[in-house]
């Protein structure tokens, strides 16, 4: 338990712990503040003007229509009717096509527009997760703490064990608490600035599950930080593995299977499987194929992957990673 | 006296895509209780891979370790707390405080934060506690790394080069230090490569040449043992020094002129001088041995003695010279 709290109090002290979960608070109070200034509340004189507005453009459509049947047919027989169409067909536009809804101000509507927020806030906060997992064993090891640590604990496994844990802990408190305040804020600024309506108890269910999702994902993004740097020794290590994987594997094989032709490439890029887990599936679909429908005639040949093999996918990479990391702190001589 | 360390034919191989080479080849050492023990070698010699496995930062290929009875490292936890140490460079997260730095430490060994002030107090950074460890200097990061092994009041201190980085004032209260722990009751285990403090401050050294041990005991025994087969030869007034040392050399001798007498550095019989030259009818005032100090002792023993006109390289040992001229 001392142990414990000594790794609690050092992962609380460290300046990057501090100046990356600051960082993080800043990019999702940009994300709140941009959401909260570019939608409004709708009201009966912004539906007026939404409708008026949609009226307005098909008038004007309707009299440009006009003018150019008045032009075609006064161009008939000279060179300039080659520049309408035969007969002068052209059809008037239907009220229909002005709806006034496209007229709206951007409105935010909490049932619909707050999952993708979710997703935000989970993708921030992996980042810094990775980061401060990375840096927070990365730095003891090249700074020597590591060894002064197991001068004092000699229990390898325990030590590695218990300051995962910590960041683990940490982790978990940071990312609760802020997926209680990120919800609460979206809510006060759809109350504000847009709609908090239909927002059932299965809707609001779900929303809880979204964002277990989005803690899973932030926790198994810190153990990979943790576990990266912990086998190279340096925090380096896992920031230079996460630049590889993006540069050379997400952008040189998404390349390279659009050469190939693969049929499905989001199968092997890892935001797709992201996505999956926290929209619950992602499908991806091949416009070269054609699946024939009598009633829905020429179809893409899809692949679905589901938030359960994305889990799976997340379960396998955290015990290949935290594992290996365990492995080479039992193994490997400490110098 | 009992035991407090006992390392018997430790082994340790290092093994890379370069070949392997053996770090630690049979090595053994006994440090009784209450004792400054001096451990000396040579750089590459194997003092810190012994340290670190007994430490049970590095895992040996053999052999038998040992301490306050317990064998390690697989009863290393249960006497880790009896065992404070620094290995090597002081190193320490640089961010923190040398008061953060070394509350941590009482927190993670479940101490006291006041040892923290006490020991901050002993080693002289009381008044720098407050200051961040990226600003202090190597002699103060010698300190604080002292202050953390202190911290948990041990009966064994392991200090790898202590006096690393201290100025002649630090040097010295660091001996005093070592001597005031010592009449405490504890043990101290000193790595050095400043052999006249070891020579000061220490009741027992072990030399390690090459991974084995090649020397123990008291440094006076030590001495003792490996004296030094060197006379200083003074004469009469009057009589040709130069000439002097030409009939010696003449008959084998090592002779170094010096301005008012010679040194024969191989005379393993001086009688032998004193016969060759009573016989030519020349008197010596004075056949005195030359006595040798632990430097010399430590070259002689490691092989490591500077070879004019060679470079010598770290695991480049040169067979010691045996016998001497006269014998």
């Amino acid at each position: 338990m001392s142990l414990y709290k000594a790794e609690t109090r050092r992962l609380v002290k460290r300046r990057f712990t501090k100046l990356f979960v600051v960082c993080g608070l800043l990019v999702l109070a940009a994300v709140a503040a941009g959401v909260f200034l570019s939608n409004q509340k709708v009201s009966p004189e912004t539906v007026a003007q939404a409708k008026a507005e949609a009226q307005a453009a098909y008038q004007q459509s309707v009299e440009d229509t006009n003018r150019a049947l008045q032009e075609c047919q006064a161009a008939q027989g000279t060179a300039k009717a080659n520049d309408y169409p035969p007969k002068c067909d052209i059809t008037p536009p239907q009220q229909a096509d002005f709806d006034p809804q496209w007229y709206m101000p951007a409105s935010f509507d909490f049932r619909s527009k707050f999952p993708s927020m979710v997703s935000t806030l989970a993708a921030v906060l992996a980042l810094v997760a990775f980061i401060i997992g990375a840096s927070f064993v990365g730095a003891e090891w090249s700074s020597g703490g590591m060894m002064n640590l197991l001068l004092w604990r000699p229990r390898r496994m325990q030590v590695l064990g218990t300051k995962l844990a910590v960041l683990l802990a940490g982790t978990t408190v940071l990312t609760v608490v802020l997926d209680a305040i990120w919800t609460a804020g979206f809510y006060a600024i759809a109350m504000a600035h847009g709609s908090t309506a239909k927002m059932t108890s299965g809707a609001w269910q779900s929303i809880a599950l979204m964002e277990a999702r989005a803690l899973a994902l932030v926790l198994v993004a810190g153990a990979l930080g943790f576990g990266l740097a912990s086998i190279g020794r340096h925090t380096a290590m896992a920031l230079g593995v996460a630049i590889g994987v993006i540069v050379v594997l997400q952008f040189g094989v998404g390349a390279v299977l659009g050469l190939a032709n693969v049929k499905f490439p989001e199968l092997y890029l890892a935001p797709f499987w992201i996505i999956a887990w926290m929209n619950k599936q992602y499908v991806a679909e091949n416009y070269q194929t054609c699946d024939f429908s009598p009633t829905g005639g020429c179809q893409p040949d899809t692949l679905t992957i589901t938030w359960q093999m994305a889990g799976a996918a997340m379960v396998l990479l955290f015990v290949l990673v935290v594992g290996g990391a365990m492995w080479t702190m039992r193994k490997r001589d400490i110098t | 006296m009992d035991a407090v360390l006992e390392i018997d034919g430790l082994r340790k191989t290092y093994r890379s895509r370069k070949g392997t080479r053996r770090a630690l080849d049979g090595f053994d050492m006994t440090v009784a209780a209450g004792q400054v023990h001096g451990f000396l070698g040579p750089n590459g010699s194997g003092k810190t891979t012994t340290l670190r496995t007994l430490l049970g930062l590095i895992r040996p290929n053999g052999g038998r370790m040992a301490l306050f009875g317990q064998e390690v490292p697989r009863h290393l936890p249960s006497v880790a707390g009896q065992v404070g140490a620094i290995v090597e460079s002081p190193q320490f997260f640089a961010n923190f405080t040398a008061q953060d730095t070394l509350s941590l430490l009482a927190d993670a060994g479940g101490l006291r934060r006041e040892r923290v002030i006490a020991v901050l107090e002993l080693v002289g950074l009381r008044d720098r506690a407050k200051e961040r460890v990226r600003t202090y200097s190597l002699g103060m990061k010698q300190r604080l790394a002292v202050a953390s092994a202190l911290l948990k009041e041990p009966k064994l201190l392991i200090l790898d080069e202590p006096a690393n980085g201290l100025d002649p004032g630090g040097i010295r209260e660091m001996r005093t230090l070592m001597r005031n722990l010592a009449e405490s009751g504890m043990t101290v285990l000193l790595s050095s490569h400043i052999l006249g403090e070891i020579q000061l401050i220490c009741d027992q050294v072990t030399i390690i040449s090459a991974g084995r041990r090649v020397a123990t005991g008291s440094v006076a025994d030590v001495l003792a043992q490996h004296a030094s087969s060197a006379v200083k030869v003074r004469l009469e007034p009057g009589i040709d020094l130069l000439g002097t040392a030409a009939i010696l050399k003449a008959n084998g001798a090592d002779v170094t002129l010096e301005a008012d007498h010679f040194v024969v550095s191989n005379a393993g019989n001086p009688a032998q001088i004193t016969r060759i030259l009573a016989e030519r009818e020349i008197y010596v005032s004075e056949l005195s041995p030359v006595a040798a100090d632990l430097e010399s002792v430590f070259l002689e023993l490691t092989g490591t003695a500077p070879v004019e006109g060679q470079n010598r390289q770290v695991d480049q040992v040169t067979a010691p010279a045996s016998g001497g001229w006269g014998q």
